[in-house]
């Protein structure tokens, strides 16, 4: 079964249509890149998956559960989906182990001591245990990205999105934040990630996903996206990001 | 309890004397405090230390004080400056309406300052160094460049201002002028109907200020949309 | 200038004899800050409230919140004063028997209380509504992501974030509220403004007796900066530039 499914999701503000009949799936331990002109609908489709944005028709399964269903938790779905921002999104009023402890504690129902020793953990992994107790404000962008995505992993996610998490940075620190999600990605960690990096994409998806005016236009494995993409959209748009 | 409407109908050529007063006021504090106000904001803005210094107190005293105790300030004052003025031999009657009026000019002039001084201080730099390379002097640059910009972008500040000012002048009551509210005051308490004529202050004032307050918030979209 | 200087005013005695002006003024002063410190809860509690409810996706709540702030904000304060003492009690029989038994003062105080803290309550709600708008989609969009409850998203992440950026609008807010605490009097409630004016009409020194109570309000509002200063400092966040830090 795979661990996001999307079922014909199609979506409206007012009149206008964001996503046309979307479907497509990410199986468990999958690594799904979603790229496209800006305005085709990929951040939408990606916080659809955590119900950030509802949609109007059509079906969306995480982890066996209909998102849009109204019997469901949508803070206990949520917990189990860490979610990666483009402006990262810490909470500036806290430090950075406040940060990661927030959602464990108040959502798991971890102690403290748990919630901080896991936070610890998992700032060692992403090299920033030094700024433990320094707040989002006094830390570089690419910084700040590394700890949002401790902040999502804390939760011992099942999947993590990411929605254009190195278009904010300066080109100097896109790799220290791109370093983390091969990392991730080399684990088996599944992964949706909105993103331009071709480079990442290359090393770790598995699929890519292209998307254009609120439609799905390709879906297919990356040698097959890179080699030979069927249509005519996808060729422009690829060109136009590698040769720049 | 019962609800004596006949009363209303009643006291109505009275209350609308009263109105007018209120509106009255308002407009002529509203047109004078603003005059004075831009001239306190200028002078704030002024390169002359003492001006800058003279004009920023009056401005802060003015706003630390209660309205109320403003309007009991003038009511007292007022005379004996005139008095001191013409030289009589005892302090001129000029009574509650009157002095109210001097009282709200020279109050509503602080806050004008401090909307025209953000409003002048919106406008860049680059304005005043054009003016001043094309030969206009200060007085020339002020009029016609920077102060009918700062007036424009202000509009809707200023107008919410006036509202307030329209609601602050019931509190000529407390020196016993006859505006809107005190004519009411009066009849409630003549008639022993503080039911009927304090609720019908109320419905009249929040009617016409939901109206106009809309009325700003509908031209600031409108002006928003022009720049 | 005709007028006879008596600045030693204070330290007579009333005609009643046994107490002298300044105490008098001093009762004054402490009125003011009993009627706004209450109506100060008041005002922060209910204005938290609503300003938060006009943020909330649903669409009742935002238009409760909405009603509130129009209404307080359309009524000149006089009025509303009226309106809690003399109007609203004959339309609650018990109030108005119990308002009718007790020592005025506490009648108007109950009146004043209620007045300024419900109108201040609406200026606050906008101000806090205003500190919530002007945060980052995302900020409530990163809580959700987490697991985070609405109730839980506004509690741990959007106000606090909200009332830091706020505090400067937050203590004029509370200046205003000292400096209306003097409508008061015009139901009879013996604060400084009215004190100042008892005193004038006793002795004629209105000069001397006004000055003091504008010196009393200047002293009031310098302290209030300076302590909603400290707070400032207190609670800033390293890293972050807020509206009144340097």
């Amino acid at each position: 079964m795979p661990m996001i499914e999307f079922k014909n999701v199609s979506k409206w503000y007012g009149h206008f249509q964001v996503l046309k009949d979307c479907t497509t799936k990410v199986e468990k331990g999958e690594v799904v890149v979603v790229c496209g002109p800006s305005g085709s609908g990929k951040s939408t489709l990606i916080k659809c998956v955590n119900a950030l944005e509802p949609f109007q028709q059509g079906e969306v399964i995480v982890n066996s559960q209909s998102v849009g269903a109204p019997t469901t938790q949508l803070p206990q779905l949520r917990a189990k989906i860490g979610m990666v921002f483009q402006h990262f999104e810490l909470f500036p009023h806290m430090n950075v182990t406040e940060n990661l402890n927030l959602a464990q504690i108040k959502v798991l129902g971890r102690s403290l001591d748990e919630a901080t020793a896991k936070s610890q953990m998992l700032l060692k992994r992403v090299g920033m245990t030094d700024h433990a107790h320094k707040f989002p404000g006094q830390l570089s962008g690419g910084q700040q990205q590394r700890i949002a995505i401790a902040r999502g992993l804390a939760m011992d996610p099942v999947a993590m999105l990411f929605d254009e998490p190195t278009s904010a940075l300066d080109p100097e620190m896109i790799n220290e934040v791109l370093d983390v999600m091969v990392e991730l990605a080399q684990e088996g960690m599944t992964m949706m990630c909105v993103t331009h990096e071709m480079g990442f994409a290359r090393k770790v998806a598995h699929r890519v996903i292209f998307m254009d005016r609120g439609e799905i236009v390709e879906d297919s494995p990356k040698a097959e996206f890179f080699g030979t993409p069927r249509s005519e959209r996808a060729q422009q748009f690829l060109s136009k990001i590698l040769h720049h | 309890m019962d609800f004596d409407v006949a009363i209303i109908t009643a006291a109505l050529p009275y209350l609308w004397k009263g109105f007018l007063y209120t509106v009255e006021l308002t407009a002529v504090s509203a047109v004078g405090g603003l005059f004075f106000g831009t001239l306190l904001a200028l002078a704030r803005l002024s390169s002359l230390k003492p001006l800058q210094t003279v004009a920023a107190a009056y401005v802060n005293l003015m706003r630390s004080i209660p309205l109320v105790l403003v309007i009991f300030w003038f009511f007292f004052l007022v005379p004996l400056m005139l008095q001191s003025v013409t030289g009589a031999e005892r302090p001129p009657q000029v009574g509650a309406e009157r002095t109210a009026i001097i009282t709200f000019i020279l109050f509503e002039a602080a806050y004008f300052c401090e909307i025209m001084r953000a409003g002048i201080q919106s406008i860049p730099r680059g304005q005043v160094w054009s003016a001043y390379a094309l030969g206009l002097n200060y007085s020339q640059t002020m009029r016609l460049v920077i102060l009918p910009q700062a007036f424009r972008n202000m509009i809707p500040v200023l107008l919410t201002q006036i509202i307030i000012l329209f609601q602050d002048t019931s509190l000529v009551y407390v020196i016993s002028a006859t505006d809107f509210v005190g004519a009411a005051a009066k009849v409630a308490q003549r008639d022993s109907k503080l039911v009927e004529m304090y609720l019908f202050v109320a419905v009249v004032y929040f009617v016409l200020c939901y109206s106009l307050s809309f009325a700003v918030k509908h031209l600031q979209r409108k002006i928003a949309v022009i720049r | 200038m005709n007028y006879h200087w008596n600045w030693g005013v204070f330290f007579q005695e009333t005609p009643e004899g046994g107490t002298f002006y300044w105490e008098i003024l001093l009762s004054g002063l402490g009125w003011t800050l009993a009627v706004s410190v209450v109506a100060w809860l008041i005002a922060m509690l209910a204005g938290s409230v609503i300003g938060t409810l006009r943020t909330t996706q649903n669409r009742w709540l935002t238009a409760t919140g909405h009603c509130w702030v129009e209404l307080f904000r359309n009524i000149p304060l006089l009025v509303q004063m009226f309106l809690w003492y003399f109007v609203i009690p004959e339309f609650v029989p018990p109030l108005k028997r119990w308002m009718v038994s007790t020592d005025p003062v506490y009648a108007q105080f109950i009146s004043a209380v209620l007045c300024l803290g419900l109108f201040t309550s609406a200026r606050i709600a906008e101000q806090v509504r205003a500190g919530i708008q002007s945060l980052p989609r995302g900020q409530r969009l990163a809580g959700m992501a987490l697991g985070l409850t609405p109730l839980q998203t506004y509690r741990h992440v959007l106000l606090p974030e909200a009332f830091r950026i706020i505090i400067p609008p937050l203590t004029s807010e509370t200046m205003n509220l000292i400096k209306n605490s003097s409508i008061a009097l015009t139901i009879g409630l013996a604060e400084l403004t009215f004190r100042a004016r008892e005193i004038g009409e006793y002795t004629f020194s209105f000069f001397e007796a006004f000055t003091a109570a504008t010196l009393v309000y200047v002293i009031i509002s310098m302290s209030a900066n300076r302590v909603m200063a400290v707070v400032e400092r207190r609670v800033a966040v390293p890293g972050l530039i807020t509206a009144g830090g340097n």
